[in-house]
């Protein structure tokens, strides 16, 4: 056949056929390049050399491992502490700065607000939400209102030793269980819950003397909450003139926490995270846009 | 098919495979020729110093005319500065190269692989050095079937010596264009420059050596599509490198010619001397009519005519003529030149659009912008006096080289709103006043409080404008202001 397809050139465009027939169709010789042919040589090489060098093969357990040792994981583990080894350059400058020149910094604001962000990711998501806004009981650090302060200080301070912690610098406020310790009976408590609602713009229930109620709150409320409801940020006691209320604002809601009040703790987080971290948690919850 | 046969002569898979034939193109003179030189010295002129011509941008930025600094994210080309969200000028760049590799075709033809492809260019280049050193066609034939003395030995060092040197100072100048010249070149001396820059020297010493030292003709053949495209493009009114076959043919040596002629026969101007094939850079016959191995450099032409000059013929036996003229001289029909058709209209209509509106954005470049980004978590806060705050990120870009104040203002809200940027104390008319330093970007978080018991719709548009408190130039972007859906 070789002899053949020698002999046989196609009319049309003058080039020899490689001998191959598919009923009547035929394939022309248009020779590739030779050199074409050594670079698929080259790439087959390429490939065997990789195959020395690198991680290549699945075996059943395990794989090549290459005579190099590259390994993407050492790499993104070495490529991590180099990251951290960059970063405690600007751990010791915030622990350096005050908290008013972090936030003034631009440099050291950048750097303290993406780790204050990854640390509430890690630590205060839980109780406070992702975004800060917390839940019922837990307060909304976006918010205007801050039971224990919203300077740049106070909760710098907030965060070292906590809210009813254990730490014995921890902020120390309760409030009292008037219903469930009979400090006042259930009339008393209806009373007193009824009045605060009058004035904080909530339905009251009707056949109620708010005028006992207010003089129910007079006696037993207002040395923490103020004589006009506007709450006492040094104990903790809560405006009850505010549109928030971290445990709900309904009727049912203040009866409920005069009776029996839930008493939220905020863990103290001086021992657990580093003083740089505690700081750019500081400046980072201030940027949320209620810091005072 | 019977194998019997088929190993008769060692297999057929040698023939499938076809070695590079070696071309040893012959020095010519002429019209062509003169320009393909200056053209070279232009470009790589052009190339070789470019990065060494320095313009004043005042202080803190670089002063070299033509610059893509990786590093800092910038482009420069004398008084135009691209940063890197702007790279559609790039995009605007490539249509109008590839309408106006068009427009050349439709024109007349290859003459960006004949004068001006860098794979041209630079083979030309060694070509060159080549003849210079191992002689011309004839000797250089000779030379390689010589067995190896001392003398071809020496000549071929020499040889790839001024190659490797011409390729080396093509990799130390593409290097220079991303860095500041003078500096990297006293590093690169000095052996204080950056690994990058030795890496890219070496590839590209590697590639202009191989390339243009041999393989040539092949890239043009084998590796670039542009042949391919080009064959698809061009029209019979179309200017080629032609033979004007309707006045060669039929060939023939002078004298059998003359003789032909003395005959009363018909006999062509063409005298079969093949000067036209050997002066071809990629070993083309010319005289078989326009094809895909043929890059139209024009050498042919020079060469034809430098013959035609000697045996008192006519020049322009090859030159720059299209299909449908030789048609019409056979037809007995003047010869027609249509630059101006549909298509080179279209062509010079499209990049006269594309540059237009280059320029329009050029000359209407903001040098500020801004970019508003809403918070997604929360989307607003409530607050204890009945206010609603929304958050958002916004990122200002000054790209001039001072710095700048910009005063903001948020449009679309109630009176009485408030709007706050986080660290900023500066303050004009009750708006934050924000300074963003020279050619770089600043990221501020903006608060837009709205007024307190207010009722706001759950979605309202709002437009953030910033105007430099200076120069009065204004840039907007639009988001939105969320508010509870409450009844």
């Amino acid at each position: 056949m070789a002899d053949m397809h020698k002999n046989e050139i196609d009319r049309i465009s003058g080039v020899e056929t490689t001998g191959h027939e598919w009923d009547g169709l035929k394939e022309l010789n248009n020779p590739l390049p030779r050199w074409w042919l050594y670079m698929f040589y080259a790439c087959i090489v390429w490939a065997v050399v990789y195959w020395v060098l690198f991680p290549t093969w699945p075996m059943i357990s395990g794989y090549t491992k290459g005579v190099l040792g590259s390994d993407q994981r050492t790499e993104a583990i070495a490529a991590f502490d180099e990251g951290v080894a960059g970063r405690s350059v600007f751990a010791d400058k915030i622990i350096a700065a005050s908290l008013e020149d972090i936030s003034r910094d631009q440099e050291l604001l950048q750097f303290a607000l993406a780790n204050g962000q990854a640390a509430f990711g890690d630590n205060c998501a839980p109780c406070h939400g992702s975004g800060g806004t917390g839940a019922e009981g837990y307060p909304n650090l976006q918010d205007d209102t801050w039971l224990w302060g919203g300077t740049l200080d106070d909760i710098h301070t907030t965060l070292l030793y906590g809210i009813r912690s254990e730490n014995d610098e921890a902020r120390i406020g309760e409030m009292p269980a008037f219903g469930r310790d009979e400090l006042l009976s259930r009339d008393e408590v209806t009373q007193v819950a009824n009045f605060v609602a009058s004035r904080a713009g909530l339905e009251t229930e009707d056949g109620v003397d708010l005028a006992a109620g207010q003089t129910l709150y007079v006696d037993n409320c207002a040395a923490c909450h103020g004589d006009n409801l506007e709450g006492i940020q040094e104990m903790g006691a809560p405006s009850l003139m505010s549109a928030n209320y971290l445990y709900g604002k309904s009727l049912d809601d203040i009866k409920a926490q005069v009776h029996s009040p839930r008493n939220g703790v905020m863990p103290a987080w001086v021992d657990r995270l580093d003083p740089a971290t505690i700081k750019s948690l500081t400046v980072y919850v201030h940027s949320f846009g209620g810091g005072q | 098919m019977s194998t019997d046969t088929e190993t008769q002569e060692g297999g057929q898979s040698d023939e499938w495979f076809a070695s590079a034939k070696k071309i040893y193109p012959m020095a010519t003179h002429g019209l062509f020729r003169r320009i393909k030189w200056t053209l070279l010295f232009i470009t790589l002129g052009i190339y070789y110093f470019l990065p060494f011509i320095r313009y004043d941008r005042g202080p803190d930025a670089p002063d070299q005319a033509v610059l893509v600094d990786l590093v800092h994210k910038r482009a420069y080309f004398f008084f135009i500065e691209i940063w890197p969200q702007e790279v559609y000028y790039l995009t605007g760049l490539l249509i109008l190269a590839a309408v106006a590799l068009f427009l050349m075709n439709a024109v007349a033809g290859r003459i960006w692989c004949g004068y001006l492809c860098p794979q041209t260019v630079w083979t030309d280049l060694f070509l060159w050095v080549e003849r210079k050193i191992e002689g011309d066609r004839r000797d250089r034939i000779i030379l390689d079937k010589e067995p190896w003395t001392f003398g071809k030995l020496a000549k071929r060092a020499t040889k790839h010596f001024f190659w490797l040197m011409i390729a080396w100072w093509t990799g130390g100048a593409w290097v220079l264009y991303f860095s500041d010249a003078p500096t990297l070149v006293w590093q690169l001396l000095t052996f204080q420059a950056p690994l990058v820059a030795y890496t890219w020297i070496a590839i590209l010493t590697a590639t202009t050596y191989l390339l243009a030292g041999f393989m040539r003709e092949q890239v043009c053949i084998y590796m670039c599509p542009w042949p391919r495209i080009q064959a698809a493009l061009t029209d019979e009114k179309a200017l080629n490198v032609t033979y004007r076959w309707d006045r060669g043919e039929p060939r023939g040596s002078l004298k059998q010619n003359n003789k032909l002629i003395e005959q009363g026969l018909p006999a062509g101007d063409c005298i079969d001397c093949y000067q036209c094939f050997q002066v071809c850079p990629t070993g083309v016959d010319i005289r078989n009519g326009l094809q895909l191995d043929c890059i139209q450099c024009g050498l042919c032409i020079d060469a034809c005519d430098n013959v035609m000059t000697k045996v008192g013929k006519p020049t322009g036996l090859i030159a720059y003529d299209t299909d449908e003229n030789i048609q019409r001289r056979i037809e007995g029909k003047e010869s027609i030149y249509e630059i101006v058709r549909a298509r080179t209209v279209i062509y010079a209509a499209i990049i006269a659009l594309v540059g237009a509106i280059m320029l329009f954005a050029l000359i209407n470049r903001d040098f500020a912008d801004i970019s508003v980004l809403h918070d997604r978590n929360p989307v607003f806060v409530e607050q204890s006096d009945g206010t609603v705050r929304n958050g958002y990120t916004v990122r200002l870009a000054n790209k001039r080289r001072h710095p700048r104040d910009f005063v903001l203002n948020v449009e679309g809200m109630p009176a009485n709103t408030r709007v706050e940027a986080v660290g900023v104390e500066n303050t004009f008319a009750g708006r934050p006043v924000i300074e963003v330093g020279p050619d770089t970007t600043r990221e501020v978080r903006i608060l837009v409080t709205s007024p307190p018991w207010e009722k706001m719709p759950s979605s309202t548009p709002v437009t953030f404008r910033i105007t430099d408190s200076v120069m009065g130039e204004v840039v907007t972007a639009k988001d939105n202001f969320k508010a509870p859906d409450k009844p």
